[in-house]
């Protein structure tokens, strides 16, 4: 081994550095995650160079205009923030640009109309720092998103980047790097939670020559967006912790599987290896350390099996992509044959940060047995929509209301869905849960990789289960016979009873069959498909008999057992839903309270979403 | 046809491609094509000396793969958990009740192809329609009433000339 570890020249970093003016020049920083991106954030780089140019001022000030990744608060996008001081402008369109240059950029003064206001306490936020969304996060894996220009490789290593390697190469044989990743107490972020160093250990202990490891970048759950955020926003973390990987594991070749849907990501990632290759961090004789290694993408071609990782590397191979059974274990036979080694992005991303700052820094955030901070994608009926990133072990209470900022519309919260179609969903009186491996497996959901999707009371819970179902049905590959017929069969009983036709017994039914299918499944997409129905069932069991037995939907939502009526007291005859309605299903004249033909409607809701005089009732 | 076929054939003579994997080959002739011709899976097949059944298998796996011709614009919604419960199965059926076709499937007259798609990664914005690769946030069916019109408008000015 000691051939390996020798001294590690400096120059790429020296060299990168002078070119690079530090992260405390001022700057524009404008996002450029995806989300910004849909909200017009690509027009605002260029807005601000013309109106610099407009101004002749570039030379005078000294501003870096930069497009970073996501920052998180997708909710509040296109976001602009000031650095140094920190200053944050929400919601800041083309047209706002020249204000800003003249009166903040110049002038040093804040624009009060274009700043962010906490919905709960009504007041504008001047500097991002204080924004409790942000606030109350520990950003350890996105704490560079929204500073460092993904695009550039020395900007990341102005912050730090790849000097965790570079301690790796020269100064710790691998077992110590295995050793140092089992202490930090590191999970799989991928959802099933196995610890990583033992993982890597395994691999490692394998008597064969070629190794590969694989990003496992496919993010299947829909509602979760985390991994594409980093790829986004930081790819070169994620492959500081691949190329420290392979080192430890002892492999040679890296991939990384990656989601046709998520261009940008791919595009930035392919610009960050090709990159590391010029400067020496990836290729023959990394860092003149001797040890080689290369990185490849492989594009997923849209199937959410193929996130499980034998399916994955079925897919690499340019097969169908159909899991397989283990043993044996990627780790002994993967990738053509070879020792394996899969992880999640963001348990790479981890790797880096913990060789820098200490595994025992790592195992002191979240809890005992979950440590580090783990990152949620935060979505559906709540104010605070966006990325956030929290210690282990914080309460889903605390998620909720104090990040996220409550429910929108003052509506009631009524479940949170947490680890995607593989999940289950939390209750309101279990809002005060820890969020950790253990907790969560105990009320019946998965810590998942980092959906969180909050459901308010107008979210009917049966055809929640319906959706989950769906999803996994469609999904499911077919090789098994519990999960290809079992989910079917599920599925078309969630069916009838959203249609008003469950019978009694089909709640039982379910939980039958739920719990044969998690039994008998050949793969994790099998195993845990039912998990949406059995959780839903476990805490909203009445909303599953209401529609059996009383025949109504509590949350007027399936459309077999609701009505649509006009209340005539309330209508004034505009005719905007006369108009709107797709099936002519509306009658009256003007002035007049209308009607709804029941036989004609198909409920799809658009009259009661163009009403403004709240005169559609549904029953 | 012709120009189909020898177009096929420069792709599948790209070295780059490798001779490892079906895959590649397809996402080239998808992404040229919009759509796989049956000449495509035989030409791929005859090249890396495959079975046509294999070739089918992996085609009709990968969401990403279609044997049939798309349409002149490709509306795509997420069908994702954000999406969903921020109102995308409204917006579906309005789409599918304004163009007469039901999701995965293309509209007589070759203009538009309605399909949906599991997350695109943009859930806070939910609501998503992706519009031939333009991407719509916080959608509302009126909304998507709007975005239909306009694209039938600008039809309707290229057929005029
Ligand atoms: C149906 C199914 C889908 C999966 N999808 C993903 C995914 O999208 N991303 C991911 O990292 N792991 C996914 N996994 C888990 C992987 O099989 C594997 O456990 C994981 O990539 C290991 O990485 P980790 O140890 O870092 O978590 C999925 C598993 C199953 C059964
Ligand atoms: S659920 Fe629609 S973009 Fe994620």
């Amino acid at each position: 081994m000691a051939n390996i570890i020798s001294p590690v020249e400096l120059d790429p970093f020296e060299t990168i550095q002078e070119a690079f003016k530090g992260p405390d020049h001022p700057s524009i920083t404008i996002c450029g995650g995806t989300g910004c991106r849909v909200l017009g954030s690509e027009k605002l780089s260029e807005a601000f160079r013309e109106e610099f140019n407009r101004q002749n001022i570039q030379a005078t000030l000294d501003f870096d205009i930069k497009t970073t990744g996501c920052h998180g608060f997708c909710e509040q996008g296109p976001l602009v923030v000031i650095r140094p001081s920190g200053i944050m402008y929400a919601h800041v369109a083309a047209k706002d640009v020249p204000e800003i240059v003249e009166r903040t950029i110049i002038g040093g003064e804040i624009i009060d109309c274009l700043l962010y206001m906490d919905p709960q306490s009504g007041e504008k936020i001047e500097h991002e720092q204080d924004v409790p969304f942000y606030q109350f996060q520990q950003r350890v894996i996105l704490d560079l998103n929204g500073l460092i220009d993904p695009q550039k490789i020395e900007e990341y290593i102005a912050e730090g980047g790849y000097t965790a390697l570079q301690t790796v190469l020269s100064t710790m044989p691998p077992e110590q790097v295995i050793d140092e990743i089992k202490a930090s107490g590191l999970r799989g972020r991928g959802g099933a939670g196995f610890p990583t160093g033992y993982k890597w250990e395994l691999c490692r202990k394998q008597p064969v020559d070629v190794k590969y490891i694989i990003c496992n970048a496919d993010e299947g759950d829909p509602g979760a967006y985390m991994d594409r955020s980093i790829m986004e926003g930081n790819p070169h973390r994620v492959l500081e912790g691949m190329i420290i990987g392979a080192y430890a594991i002892g492999a040679q070749t890296g991939y990384v599987y990656i989601r046709n849907e998520y261009p940008l990501a791919v595009k930035h990632l392919r610009e960050a290896i090709a990159q590391a290759e010029t400067n020496g961090f990836l290729g023959r004789n990394i860092l003149k350390s001797g040890f080689d290694f290369s990185v490849g993408i492989k594009l997923g071609s849209g199937a959410f099996v193929c996130g499980e990782e034998t399916a994955l590397i079925a897919s690499i191979e340019g097969r169908v992509g159909e899991p397989r059974p283990r043993p044996p274990f990627p780790a002994e036979k993967g990738l053509w044959g070879k020792p394996t080694n899969i992880n999640n992005v963001k348990s790479w991303a981890s790797v880096p940060i913990i060789i820098k700052r200490g595994a025992d820094w790592f195992a002191n955030i979240g809890t005992g047995t979950s440590t580090g901070t783990m990152i949620f994608s935060l979505v559906g009926n709540i104010n605070n929509t966006g990325l956030v990133e929290v210690p282990m072990g914080i309460s889903l209470r605390d998620l909720i209301y104090n990040i996220g900022g409550g429910i929108p519309n003052g509506k009631e919260f009524k479940a949170a869905q947490i680890g995607g179609p593989s999940g289950g969903c939390i209750p309101a009186e279990h809002l005060d849960v820890h969020i950790d491996y253990e907790s969560l497996s105990a009320l019946g959901a998965i810590m998942g990789s980092g959906g969180l999707v909050i459901a308010d009371e107008d979210v009917c819970m049966v055809d929640f289960a319906r959706y989950f179902m769906t999803f996994t049905q469609e999904e499911s590959c077919g090789k098994c016979v519990p999960c290809r017929v079992g989910t079917k069969a599920m599925l078309s009983t969630l069916e009838r009873i959203c249609n008003g036709e469950g019978k009694p017994g089909d709640v039982e039914y379910l939980i039958e069959l739920g719990e044969e299918i998690k039994r008998a499944s050949l793969c994790g997409l099998g195993q845990t498909a039912p998990n949406p129905v059995l959780s839903t069932i476990r805490y909203f069991r009445q909303e599953y008999e209401a529609h059996i037995i009383d025949e109504t939907c509590p949350s007027k939502v399936c459309k077999g057992l609701i009505t649509y009526s006009v209340i005539p007291e309330n209508c004034t005859g505009c005719m905007v839903c006369l108009r709107d309605c797709p099936e002519n299903a509306i009658s009256g004249e003007k002035q007049k309270p209308h009607q709804i033909d029941v036989n004609l409607c198909t409920r799809c809701g658009m009259c009661k979403s163009v009403c403004k005089f709240d005169a559609i009732m549904v029953t | 046809m012709q120009k189909i076929i020898s177009e096929i054939n420069d792709i599948v003579q790209d070295e780059a491609l490798g001779k490892g994997s079906i895959i590649p080959y397809f996402e080239e002739i998808q992404g040229r094509f919009r759509y796989l011709p049956p000449e495509a899976l035989i030409l791929v097949c005859e090249h890396l000396n495959i079975p046509l059944s294999q070739a089918y298998a992996v085609a009709t796996f990968y969401h990403a793969f279609s044997l049939r011709p798309k349409g002149k614009h490709c509306m795509n919604i997420c069908m994702g958990t954000a999406c969903h419960v921020r109102g995308s199965p409204q917006l579906l059926d309005r789409l599918e009740t304004k163009l007469g076709v039901k999701a995965g499937s293309t509209t007589r007259d070759k203009l538009f192809t309605l399909e949906t798609v599991n997350c695109l990664g943009a859930c806070a914005l939910g609501p998503i329609v992706v519009i031939d690769g333009e991407y719509s946030g916080q959608m509302t069916p009126q909304k998507s009433d709007a975005l239909l019109r306009r694209i039938m408008r600008s039809e309707e000015k290229e057929q005029r000339g």
